[in-house]
């Protein structure tokens, strides 16, 4: 509602404005992956041996793994002893202040359109910027320290709080879990950390936008986010990067756990760079997160994904408590070439656990739109519940969208429903608005924008009018 | 304010008008009657834009410019109104949403100012008076859900806050029981003024012993076969179609 109709128009008429590259002095390690990779990945961060131990064994485990053949996408094999594992701007050991940043990397966020500058943010919101290897600055650390948060990039929370990160690094996605998992968990260089403590309701939001920027190199993250009992914290990601030829890796895990009582909502809008008409260049975006609820707990799970060459992502909730609830929204778009394979698993343990599953798919162009979605009852949970929506929206007839749920019941006291949906943009909606007078790019973004109305409200404020104006720039040129 | 000459169009390759000549000026009422099939709802079509009728020959002036250069929102933005026979639903999106994105529109076109959300509704709260429209109709999506009548009443209700130089209706009452009937047809009453020109097009004279025509044009075969005052609605009524039908081929042979 908050967007008229005319910036969504002003957006629709331009490509991906974040694709610039910033002119910064970088240290990378060379390209290729092995056990040395590792050692020195781990050694500039100075970590402790528990950690370089936990890469050394993920790094084991993967070489025993093979990507997944599964997803509905088709890209050629990567080849991973061609990607820079580690890259970093150049600068001084330790900020004092957010005064400290080079001014390069402070220019590009602004760019962004996320001031590192306190005074000048979204008042609300504290961020962590993270810079292709490295987390280069959070912000109101200080305000949110007074009530015993902690939000910092992960090394610090390492160096800082080590007792909590291992405690529970790992606890959610084990080194184990998949291919791209097992190999973040060996070299992933930064990402955010947080900790919500007991009974606290975090006062603004957390956010983290990551930024991928030099060449050739992957991206490998990891996000840590522990809500104490009774505690609260919503939590946005947002992610951007430069339009190059080659295709990029984006790797990344996130973890959340839920203790008793608590609730996390965790919201994304992802745009990376999602290749060009003809479908070269793009970041693969291969992702997992999931989170685990105790008893009582809620973890929400909201995203939007627009960007990204191949998209294959499942947040998941793993409802381990009595009473657990877990939420997925999804608005996925596909235009041009661009594929994803993205849903979510929702695994019901505790007793009375409740989920809910609301995806729209949206397909323009030679875009291929795939849900993929696990609700698994198990036999201890006893009146679990689960309502699972899935609608497909197609723009044209190059595209396509699939849907594959799977359903798996262990007892007989739960109840699961399903409903799907796939429809085209009717000729006759597109008419009747521009009988009032809109343009056909403005009618298709009103009727998409209604199209994907149960996601958005799930939004932050700011959030759902950024992914509003998303949706105009990725559907751009999709009709007529 | 409209001049169709000599009007052809088809749709693939049926010709389904064969020469209309029809001329409207500001502050008239025309009604188009005629069976089904005899092109009425064509022409309607025609005027605002719909990509699959092809004009094939004749021209059509709006305030002087050629219509059929425009694009459909040119024309909306110029002031023609469809009032659709099926009004599309579009789930999820803001009856008031859609209007006000539609009025700013207009508003732009004509240079003037973009209303806010505070100044658009008290706009319409005005307006919806006039319709017997609630306020929880503007809320809910797009037609979604309404009934036959609520559906009808709404595209009145859009006319009145768009306010265009020429309103066509599309067989506006069809559907309509006799309460919508008089609701609507009191809208569209408020409505006419010296420089409105309206077109109803329908297919019982029912509608127009509550909206009284200046004009009544019989269309049968693609071709307007018969023009006179409102009393010749009466007449057709009394005598139906076929009279006029058999008309046709008197003049066809």
């Amino acid at each position: 509602m908050a967007t008229s109709t005319d910036s969504i128009e002003e957006l629709a008429n331009q490509d991906y404005k974040y694709g610039f590259v910033t002119d910064v002095e970088q240290e990378a390690i060379a390209p290729g992956l092995n056990e040395d990779t590792i050692r020195l990945i781990s050694s500039k961060k100075q970590e402790p041996d528990w950690l370089l131990e936990w890469r050394l064994k993920a790094f084991q485990v993967w070489q025993t793994l093979t990507p997944p053949s599964w997803p509905n996408v088709t890209f050629p094999p990567v080849n991973f002893q061609d990607i820079i594992y580690y890259s970093a701007p150049k600068q001084q050991a330790k900020l004092e202040s957010l005064d400290d940043l080079d001014p390069e990397i402070k220019a590009t966020f602004d760019k962004l359109g996320i001031p590192l500058n306190e005074q000048k943010m979204m008042s609300g919101v504290a961020v962590d910027a993270v810079f292709d290897s490295v987390s280069v600055a959070t912000t109101f650390k200080g305000k949110l320290a007074d009530m015993g948060i902690i939000f910092c990039s992960f090394s610090e929370a390492v160096q800082d709080h080590p007792d909590l990160v291992r405690k529970y690094l790992g606890s959610v996605v084990p080194v184990s879990d998949n291919f791209y998992a097992a190999l973040n968990a060996a070299v992933f260089s930064d990402g955010s950390f947080a900790y919500i403590p007991k009974g606290v309701k975090c006062p603004m939001e957390l956010s983290t936008y990551f930024r991928i920027n030099a060449a050739q190199t992957g991206q490998f993250e990891r996000t840590l986010l522990v809500a104490d009992e009774g505690a609260t914290v919503s939590y946005l990601e947002g992610c951007t990067a430069p339009m190059r030829d080659e295709n990029q890796l984006h790797a990344a895990v996130v973890e959340l756990v839920a203790l008793d009582d608590s609730t996390i909502k965790y919201s994304t809008v992802q745009n990376w760079y999602p290749g060009d008409k003809d479908g070269k260049g793009g970041i693969y975006n291969f992702v997992t997160k999931r989170g685990k609820a105790w008893t009582n707990a809620k973890i929400t799970w909201t995203q939007v994904e627009t960007g990204s060459a191949i998209t294959w992502k499942y947040p998941s909730c793993i409802l381990q408590g009595d009473n657990a609830v877990g939420e997925f929204y999804s608005v996925a778009v596909t235009n041009n070439y661009q594929q994803a394979d993205t849903g979510t698993k929702m695994l019901h343990l505790g007793k009375n656990t409740r989920s809910t599953i609301v995806s729209k798919g949206i397909s323009a162009g030679k875009g291929q739109n795939t849900y993929r979605g696990l609700v698994r009852i198990g036999k201890n949970a006893k009146g679990a519940r689960n309502f699972s929506q899935c609608d497909s929206l197609l723009i044209g007839d190059q595209c396509g969208a699939h849907t594959f749920p799977y359903l798996e019941v262990r007892n007989t006291s739960s109840q699961v429903e399903h409903e799907a949906s796939t429809s085209k943009i009717g000729e006759d909606q597109i008419f009747y608005c521009r009988q009032r007078g809109l343009s056909t790019e403005d009618a298709v973004n009103m009727i998409v924008n209604g199209f994907c109305k149960e996601v958005f409200r799930e939004l932050p404020m700011e959030f759902a009018v950024e992914a509003q104006k998303l949706l105009g720039v990725s559907l751009e040129g999709s009709v007529g | 304010m409209l001049e169709v000459s000599n009007l052809h169009a088809r749709v693939g390759n049926k010709e389904i008008l064969k020469g209309i000549n029809l001329s409207v000026k500001a502050g008239e009422v025309h009604a188009i009657m005629g069976p089904n099939g005899s092109g009425k709802s064509t022409l309607a079509a025609v005027l605002v834009g719909r990509e699959e009728f092809d004009v094939t020959e004749g021209a059509v002036a709006f305030q002087g410019r050629d219509l059929l250069e425009m694009e459909p929102e040119e024309r909306a933005r110029e002031g023609v109104f469809l009032a659709f026979q099926y009004p599309v639903e579009i789930p999820g999106v803001n009856n008031a949403y859609l209007l006000k994105a539609a009025l700013n529109e207009v508003r732009k076109h004509r240079g003037e100012s973009q209303l806010d959300a505070m100044d658009f509704m008290a706009f319409v709260k005005e307006r919806m008076s006039i319709l017997k429209i609630d306020q929880d109709l503007m809320n809910r999506p797009v037609n979604e859900g309404f009934s036959g009548g609520e559906k009808k009443r709404n595209e009145i209700f859009q006319m009145a806050v768009l306010e265009p130089k020429l309103a066509i209706m599309d067989e506006t009452d069809s559907g309509l029981d006799i309460d919508a009937l008089r609701i609507v047809s009191n809208g569209v009453n408020a409505m006419r003024n010296a420089e409105r020109a309206t077109v109803i097009v329908t297919h019982y004279q029912r509608l127009l012993n509550y909206i009284v025509p200046d004009f009544v044009h019989v269309l049968s075969g693609g071709r307007i076969v018969k023009s006179g005052g409102k009393e010749l609605a009466l007449e057709l009524e009394d005598k139906g179609y076929s009279w006029i039908e058999g008309a046709t081929e008197t003049v066809g042979s």
